[in-house]
């Protein structure tokens, strides 16, 4: 019933210069996506990829499942060193993730040109 | 829906992870027949979803023999929802989830359902079924008209 995550990985450049990995969601995040989530960002090389960011542009549901998969992945990277960022998400799940904290450790931008222009 | 009394709408869920999303699209469509601003809509949709998902998974505890019942009543200047299941209710209100400590390892990723229903509608409340079973939580978002 939950619509399968779909997830992919693309590697970018920033404006400034600096690799970025992008992490593209589709479909549901909710309890099933832990491997597209946190699956995909654990097969992320912990050397190189140290800005990562995350595309939510075509994610319609997350629930609270979902969202602390989201978390995970913030505590993993923080212990790995590594920088997230994420974009595409809707004005109510921009006001949920800002509910929750998550704003505190992973900055929230409208699009990915926006966030690519920051980093 | 102009001069609406009070309309029930019922749903019966199976309890199953993802059928919640049949509650949050009914209880969705009966709010925008209500006429509540978009946001107000999507603030219902993750209550109402994340009020389904702990009926199925810690009321029902995932048992597909038991159903989640979902009642809506519509009245004129606001919307009540009920979702009701075999469990013997929620024994204490969780703590407002804190991000730092969920970061340092000193709290569960998971657990912010609650929180969430609680900030995202009017009211919220947890009734324990009188025999043990058929508890609810019931929840209500109020029509703004001046915001509207």
């Amino acid at each position: 019933m939950q619509s399968e995550t779909k997830s992919h990985v693309d590697q970018l450049t920033s404006p400034a210069g600096h690799p970025v990995t992008v992490l593209r969601f589709e479909g549901d995040i909710a309890s099933t996506s832990k491997d597209a989530v946190l699956g995909t960002y654990q097969a992320l090389p912990k050397q190189t990829a140290k800005l990562i960011l995350l595309d939510f542009t075509k994610v319609d549901y997350i629930n609270s499942s979902g969202i602390a998969l989201v978390i995970q992945l913030l505590i993993e990277a923080a212990n790995s060193a590594q920088k997230v960022y994420a974009f595409g998400l809707s004005a109510h799940f921009t006001k949920v993730f800002t509910m929750v904290g998550i704003t505190k450790y992973a900055g929230l931008f409208a699009g990915q040109a926006e966030a690519l222009a920051a980093l | 829906m102009s001069e609406m009394k009070t309309t029930t709408v019922e749903v019966r869920l199976p309890s199953r992870m993802g059928f919640e999303k049949v509650a949050m699209s009914t209880a969705a469509s009966v709010a925008k027949l209500m006429g509540f601003r978009e946001d107000r809509v999507e603030d219902l949709k993750t209550a109402v979803a994340e009020a389904c998902i702990n009926a199925i998974e810690h009321g029902n505890r995932l048992n597909e023999k038991l159903s989640v019942g979902v009642v809506l009543s519509a009245g004129a200047d606001s919307l009540e929802v009920k979702v009701i299941d075999d469990g013997k209710g929620m024994s204490k209100h969780q703590a407002k989830p804190d991000i730092d400590r969920k970061m340092h390892g000193e709290e569960d990723p998971r657990g912010m359902g609650m929180f969430l229903i609680q900030a995202l509608v009017d009211e919220a409340e947890w009734v324990a079924g009188s025999n043990g079973k058929s508890s609810y939580v019931r929840l209500m978002i109020r029509l703004d008209k001046d915001a509207e």
